[in-house]
């Protein structure tokens, strides 16, 4: 079985840690690392670790004699719309890390078998992938009506395009809660925390429980769902216990509900463990390219 | 310089916003109707109608609204007949399509918020706001926790970004006299004629009018208060105790003092779930600079969980919480109670 090779695009954070953490895995073999500024440590790191890299952008990707099988896309929403029909046209899967939403969401241990056939994957946002196993995890064993998500990142960890474009953070993220996650209906909530030092990644995940729902029931598939995670994102884990509660609907009501908390202490690659965050977005992609490898490779075998 | 040819100060009330944590979002439409009316009368010139944490706030994380937002501020918009109607909006947690709606409802001016530190989160909203010709304003939260310096940086990014007026805001009413004036002057000083400064005050070290004095000597044109109070904490500066001293000191605000005190004892009192008073757990908050609308949070939380409300928010103030992370006053009380009774 042949490794499948990969391009980065984008020499940033995300795209150098993604790089890291693609470097040991079995099934893919990064080959090239793309951006536009020539003083990027992102390209200089690539080349030091035997990936061929180049400021000059995808047209330079897409004059290889070799093609790379797979393309992450660490760049921006706006950049990856256009980049999207030359990898297409050549034939090349996009596994998406901005919030362009070309392609279906997908978040690993919920809906990644459904969408290994999909030319373009994206991977929703930092926060989608670290809360929506939970919701998930609610929803697959009752019915639940709403979920809201709130993701603390330190400010550290949050770059200029995450802040340019909060906006695209809570509307990318709640549609994602609804359509990955399965919540009738979903909000998100991004809070930056500057505290020094910086905060590990903190979510909290309030899904509403059909009343008199089976609370064990909630709750062994929470901590199985967070097994799942562990499997590609050690750090990720349980604050405390998931606590059941009673609350104010607002209309003079009261409606169950599920609280989860989640901290996501990243491995460290390239980028600080405090950066959750960002780590499980990385993490997520190459678990997405594990199984996109395996199942190119179980395609032409 | 004052703020017109006709006000020296411009004073917000903001009972019908902050006054939304201590009515845990409860107003009705009738409510917000006969606030407004009473204000309005004695002349308040800018009246906030929002949740309490801003345009979307309405959630399981900070409480949901007994009546949609939308509806209390399109009841304040006909109400007012000279009153300019504010909304506030939190970047993370309303959106541009937020602000697009309440313009539509006639809404006026948008006041949008951000940790004290983290302003560029803002400046796609405020753009946005000044397009579509809202009056902007913009709330730098938990203020006492940054330098002047550091301030007066974060205020440039938003008026540059299209805001108007940026104020200090003493969320925690952690601060004490020069913190107030320091910082107001910083924001001065950096912004000149580009924007004007404001200040936003909290009673729980019990200097929101005296530091609220001291702001306005210091060149804030914009202030902020709550009609009897009604905030988050214990309260916000009185707008009837503020307007009355700014009389005694020669500061216009267009404010009828005897009007405004009877507005505060026969109109908005009867709206008080409670008086805003400043006990243990709100002095608390303000020693410990814990954001103000924590308060009903970590009440509720001490009582699911058998635990110190006190507990809970000198633990927010440890952990250096901003404004929104209200979902970890639970997790910090279920730890509380798990360690004081391991399974």
């Amino acid at each position: 079985m042949s490794r499948v090779t990969a391009a980065i695009v984008g020499s940033g954070n995300i795209g150098t840690d993604l790089m890291y953490k693609l470097l040991r895995s079995d099934r893919v073999e990064p080959r090239y690392m793309v951006g536009v500024d020539p003083g990027s440590r992102g390209l200089a790191l690539a080349r030091r670790v035997g990936l061929e890299a180049s400021h000059l952008g995808v047209d330079w990707l897409m004059a290889r004699p070799e093609k790379p099988d797979i393309v992450f896309e660490a760049t921006s929403a706006y950049i990856h719309r256009e980049h999207y029909p030359r990898y297409h046209d050549a034939g090349i899967r996009a596994v998406d890390l901005t919030p362009a939403a070309v392609g279906p969401f997908v978040i690993p241990p919920v809906n990644l078998v459904e969408h290994l056939g999909a030319a373009n994957i994206n991977m929703v946002t930092c926060g989608g992938q670290a809360t929506i196993p939970m919701v998930h995890a609610v929803a697959r064993v009752v019915d639940v009506d709403y979920a809201e998500i709130v993701a603390t990142v330190s400010s550290e960890s949050a770059g200029p395009g995450t802040r340019q474009n909060i906006d695209e953070f809570t509307s990318t993220t709640s549609r994602a809660v609804e359509v990955v996650g399965g919540a009738r209906r979903g909000k998100a909530i991004i809070i930056l925390n500057p505290a020094d030092p910086p905060i590990i990644m903190r979510d909290t995940i309030f899904c509403s429980l059909p009343a008199g729902a089976d609370r064990a029931k909630v709750d062994g598939s929470i901590r199985q769902m967070v097994e799942s995670v562990q499997t590609y994102v050690p750090g990720y884990r349980l604050r405390t216990d998931p606590q059941f509660d009673e609350v104010p609907d607002g209309q003079g009501g009261a409606v169950e509900r599920v609280a989860v908390f989640i901290e996501v202490e990243g491995a460290g690659d390239f980028l600080p463990p405090y950066a959750g965050n960002l780590d499980i977005m990385t993490a997520a992609a190459a678990k997405v390219g594990d199984e996109l490898a395996r199942h190119l490779n179980a395609g032409e075998d | 310089m004052p703020y017109s040819d006709s006000l020296d100060v411009r004073v917000t009330d903001t009972s019908l916003r902050d006054g939304s944590h201590a009515k845990r979002h409860q107003f009705s439409d009738t409510e917000v109707r006969a606030v407004v009316a009473a204000l309005d009368g004695a002349g308040v010139p800018v009246i906030e109608v929002t949740h309490g944490d801003g345009l979307g706030g309405s959630s399981f994380n900070y409480g949901f609204s007994k009546t949609p937002e939308r509806t209390l501020m399109k009841a304040a918009v006909e109400t007012a007949r000279h009153a300019r109607i504010a909304a506030l909006m939190l970047p993370g947690v309303g959106t541009k399509d937020d602000i697009t709606a309440i313009a539509e409802l006639g809404v006026e001016v948008v006041r949008i918020a951000t940790h004290c530190t983290e302003a560029d989160v803002s400046e796609q909203h405020f753009r946005l706001a000044r397009d579509i010709g809202l009056e902007t304003v913009g709330f730098l939260m938990m203020a006492h926790s940054a330098s002047p310096e550091v301030l007066a940086g974060q205020a440039r990014i938003m008026a540059d970004a299209g805001c108007q007026c940026v104020y200090v805001v003493d969320s925690a009413g952690a601060m004490v006299m020069e913190d107030a004036s320091e910082r107001v002057a910083a924001l001065v000083a950096e912004l000149g004629t580009d924007a004007q400064v404001g200040f936003h005050g909290h009673e729980n070290l019990s200097l929101s009018v005296a530091n609220t004095v001291l702001a306005i000597r210091a060149g804030a044109v914009q202030v902020d208060g709550s009609t009897r109070r009604f905030g988050a904490g214990a309260g916000n500066t009185s707008v009837e105790a503020l307007a009355a001293v700014l009389e005694r000191f020669g500061i216009g605000t267009g404010i009828d003092v005897l009007k405004i005190i009877d507005a505060a004892e026969d109109v908005v009192r009867p709206v008080m779930d409670e008086e805003c008073v400043l006990d243990r757990m709100a002095l608390i908050m303000g020693y410990a600079g814990v954001y103000s609308s924590f308060l009903k949070h970590a009440y509720r939380a001490a009582e699911r969980y058998g635990v110190s409300g006190a507990e809970i928010l000198l633990e927010c103030g440890r952990q250096r919480l901003v404004g929104g992370q209200e979902d970890q006053i639970i997790q910090i009380a279920a730890v509380m109670a798990k360690v004081a009774s391991p399974a």
